[in-house]
Parts: structure tokens; sequence; C-alpha cells
């Protein structure tokens, strides 16, 4: 083998290499720049005032976005009480049975529905519920379900597929039921995968607008009525970001800043649970 | 016939249309160490999870004729009721990895969702330990998981697992095979202290290892049994000419 082109090979070795180190290195910064800029803008408007009130009407100082906060945790609950079992099961049964049609085909509509844009989800919402019982929190918590589920099958799903066969053989062999293998062996192992999967939807719904908009509407009022209109977090942002006042933009950015650091919190917890509870096959 | 655990009648187990089981018939008394030994394909790890009913699992597996255990026919049994009954030691060790060396003992009456008094669970835990002989090494970590431990006492847990049951027959599944020499000498020290009390059953792929613990062993070919006998006969004037060639290495 010639080797006389040695360094020229080897100099491309190290371009290259300096190429991906460098994008490695950009893709932090656009999340780091609109970091910086939410807490420098937002951090000044978040006090205890600001979390405990309501908007305050234009011209009046203060106000704060308790509504947003109280909306936005009842229908995420509510959401995740609807959307988990379903998630949780079928993800089972997609990780148990791969190879039947009815796993392939509600796949595929998982998948399907990952897909569709959260605004459509939305609006068949409005027509199902909200032209039946009115503008509601109940009617958001619907559609913010409907965008958990396809995060919630396919985590659980993936993540008790990697689980060994072998587990299940044990527990079978000693004469446990196929439920009781389910309950008490498959799911406590792949526990820490399916919580990850949660939070991350979680993460993943709580700043959803567009499904909220004709669906929850808005309330400036504080109301844990699930029947009423509700505020949430990330149409408080749209909303008072789009006003022509001074003093509801820093409403926005206050309300940018909380959904920002609640997100953030959520991966984190992701992370440590993952790392921590991992179990060691 | 008293004497007889296992009966296999014209006992036949397929994949589909793959016929791997073939008319065994075959009877193994209480006390016993039988090995099975067999060329890859053989068919003899179907025969054993046949027994205890593992091998209709797999989609596609099925199974017929007859293996009476205590004279009852397994095929028509309650299926949880034949796998309590039977244990079960794998090629890997398998500890549920989220149980405790403890919990993992007691398994199959936690995850059956069987009662036990803290007391009654002690006494369980310490005589499977001791009888698969790792209550030594674990006895001052019997809260930690059982992951933590090497193969080989990973492997004898599983049999602990497999003991605190109180089985009949064990069924083992080339339990060695993925342990180092030590932990391999360590676990076929024991087959010999568990033939006091149990019926064992092990399918091998090391001829060496069915001759040094086996009173009887099983010779496996293309799905059918060729040869059962004494395992010194079978090892020294084995009477088919197939088993001739396995044993002396002709094919493998």
């Amino acid at each position: 083998m010639n080797l006389s082109n040695a360094g020229y090979r080897n100099s491309k070795s190290i371009l290259f290499q300096s190429v991906i180190v460098f994008f490695a290195f950009l893709i932090t910064i656009p999340l780091i720049i609109v970091l910086l800029y939410i807490i420098e803008k937002g951090v000044l408007q978040v006090n205890w005032h600001f979390l405990t009130n309501v908007p305050k009407p234009v011209g009046e100082k203060g106000g704060g976005i308790v509504n947003a906060l109280v909306g936005s945790a009842i229908m995420v609950g509510v959401a995740s009480v609807m959307a988990l079992p379903i998630g949780i099961l079928a993800g089972i049964y997609l990780s148990e049975n791969s190879k039947s049609k009815l796993a392939y085909y509600s796949g595929l509509c998982v998948d399907i529905l990952q897909g569709v844009p959260s605004i459509v989800i939305g609006i068949v919402i409005y027509y199902w519920v909200v032209l039946t019982i009115g503008y509601s929190g109940l009617a958001g918590s619907v559609a913010l379900g409907i965008m958990m589920l396809p995060i919630v099958i396919r985590s659980t799903e993936q993540t008790l597929r990697l689980l060994p066969p072998s587990l299940k053989e044990a527990a079978l062999s000693l004469g446990v039921p196929y439920h009781r293998v389910i309950l008490k062996v498959i799911v406590p192992c792949g526990f820490a995968g399916i919580l990850s999967g949660i939070m991350l939807s979680i993460a993943r719904i709580i700043g959803e607008t567009a499904p909220l908009l004709f669906t929850a509407l808005g309330n400036s009022f504080l109301s844990t009525n699930l029947l009423k209109p509700m505020e949430s977090l990330p149409h408080v942002i749209y909303y008072y970001a789009t006003s022509p006042y001074d003093d509801w933009h820093d409403l926005a950015w206050g309300a940018s800043f909380i959904l920002l650091m609640f997100v953030l919190l959520l991966n984190i917890i992701t992370k440590v649970i993952t790392r921590k509870w991992k179990i060691q096959l | 016939m008293e004497n007889t655990i296992v009966k296999a009648e014209n006992y036949n187990a397929w994949f589909g249309d793959n016929h791997v089981v073939k008319d065994v018939n075959i009877s193994i008394n209480r006390n016993e160490v039988i090995a099975v030994m067999g060329p890859s394909g053989c068919g003899k790890t179907t025969f054993l999870r046949g027994i205890n009913r593992m091998h209709e699992l797999i989609p596609g597996a099925t199974a017929k004729g007859k293996i009476l255990l205590d004279s009852q026919n397994v095929l028509d049994m309650n299926v949880i009721y034949v796998r309590a009954k039977i244990g079960m030691v794998f090629q890997r060790p398998n500890p549920f990895p989220n149980l405790s060396i403890y919990e993992n003992v007691v398994a199959g009456y936690l995850l059956n969702g069987i009662k036990v008094s803290k007391a009654d669970k002690d006494v369980i835990v310490e005589k499977s330990l001791t009888s698969s002989a790792l209550w030594n090494e674990v006895k001052d970590s019997l809260h930690k998981k059982g992951t933590f431990l090497s193969g080989g006492q990973q492997q004898r847990l599983c049999i602990a697992r497999a003991i605190a049951m109180e089985p009949e027959l064990i069924l083992f599944d080339e339990p060695t095979s993925a342990l180092d020499p030590i932990s391999t000498s360590s676990v076929e020290a024991l087959f010999h202290e568990l033939k006091t009390k149990y019926t064992l059953i092990i399918v091998t792929h090391n001829m060496q290892q069915a001759a040094r613990v086996s009173d009887r062993t099983a010779f496996f070919y293309m799905g059918e049994l060729v040869e059962f006998d004494d395992t010194k006969q079978m090892f020294t004037a084995p009477a088919d000419q197939r088993t001739q060639n396995y044993i002396t290495g002709r094919f493998s």
C-alpha cells in the first residue's frame, strides 16, 4: 500500500472530525439563545403576586397567571387520567403481540395519530365535544389526551420490547398466570421507561396551544369547573403576547418563563429517572 | 409403576409444519438424574419444554400424545398448575431484576399472590438457598438485588427459586452453557445433592456433563428418542449405531 499521501488523508480525517464537533456544538446554540432571552424577559415578572393572581384589566398594574397555572394543571391532569391507562395497556398489547395483524394496524394508526397536526385534533374535538357541551376544560383535556396517546403507547411498547423474553419465561415457568406476569414482572421491570414516556408526553402537551384555542377557549378568571372555559399557559401567552399593551406583554413573558422552566424540569426529571431507576438486567 | 414420575407416551411436537419431536416414549423414575443429549436441533429442548408445557408458548407450536405426570396427562391439566408443580431452570440465569435475592427465592409465591407469613417465608428462603448451596454466600445480602450476583450464583438462585415451590421434578435446559467452568462445577455438584429429594431432567449439549452427573441418559437424534439407558452402559456400549457415532464425535 502506498502511504505517501498518509499525511493528507490524516488531515482529511481531522477536518471531518472538526466539522462534526462544530455542528454538535452549533445545535446547542438555538436552545441557549431562547433560554437566555426568555429568562431575561420573563424572570423579573415572576414573583408570588404573579403566581397567585388573575390578570388585571389594561392600565392596572400587576396581575398574574394563576388562572392559567390552575387551568393547565387541571387539563393536563384530566388528560393523563384519560390517556395513560389506554396508552399503557395498548403499549403492552403492541409489545406482546408484535406479529399480529391487529398490532400492525393499530401501530400504524398510532404513527399516523402522532403525525396529525394538533390544530386538526382541536377541530375534531370542537365538532365532537364543544358542539355538545360547549367550550370547556373537559374538551381541552380530551384534545390533549389524544395528543398524549401516541407518545405513551410507543414509549411503553419500546420499553417493554427491550426486556428479554427469558424474564417472561422465568415467571411463566413458576406457574404465574399471564396477567400477573405482565403486571408483576414485565411492567415493574419496564417502569422507569414507561414513567419517562409519561413525563415526555406531559412535557409535549403542556405547551400545546392549537388544540386548546377552540376547545378550552381561555378564561380571564380563575375557574376550576371542567364544564366551563378554562385558561392554560400556552393560551395565556398567545393571548397576551398578541395584545397591543406592554404590561400584557410582560405577563406573556412571565408565563413563557414558567412554561419553559416546567418543560425543562420535566425533561431533567425524565433523565434522572431513566438513569437512577433503570433496572440492571 | 409407583416409582415412575414422568412418562411420555407417543409424544409429538411441532413448530408449525416442522415435526421436531417424533413419537417419544420414555419413563422416568423418581429421584433419578436424567441427562438428555443430542446434536443441535434434535428436539431435546423441545421435549423438555413439552413436559411443563412451555413449548406451547411459542406461536405456532403444537403437541400431541401424552405426558403423564403422576399418571395424569399434563396436556389435559391446567397449565398454571402443571408449571407450578414442575420446576424449571433455563439456559441463561434469569433472576427477576426488580426483586431482591430474598424475593427472588419466594417469587413463585409472591407473583402468584399466594399469602405466606413472614416467618414461613424466612424458612423457605433459608431452606431453598441452603439446598442450592448459595445460603452461605448470600445470607448477609438477602435484600440486595439478585442481579448483582455472579453468573453461577444467579443460576443457583434460579435453582433455589424452583426448589422453593417444592416441585417433584425440576427441568434444566442446558443450565451451565452460559457459565464459566468454576460456576459449572458448582452447579454440577448441586445435582448430586438435589437428587435425594427431586427428580432432575437435564438437557445438555455437553457429553462429559451427561456422563458426570446423570444416572440414565436419553439420546435424541432428528426428533427421535434413539436410545435411553444407564449412563455407563450408554457411554461404554451403546446399542444403536447413531449413539455410537455421536459419543465418538463423528457428528455433533
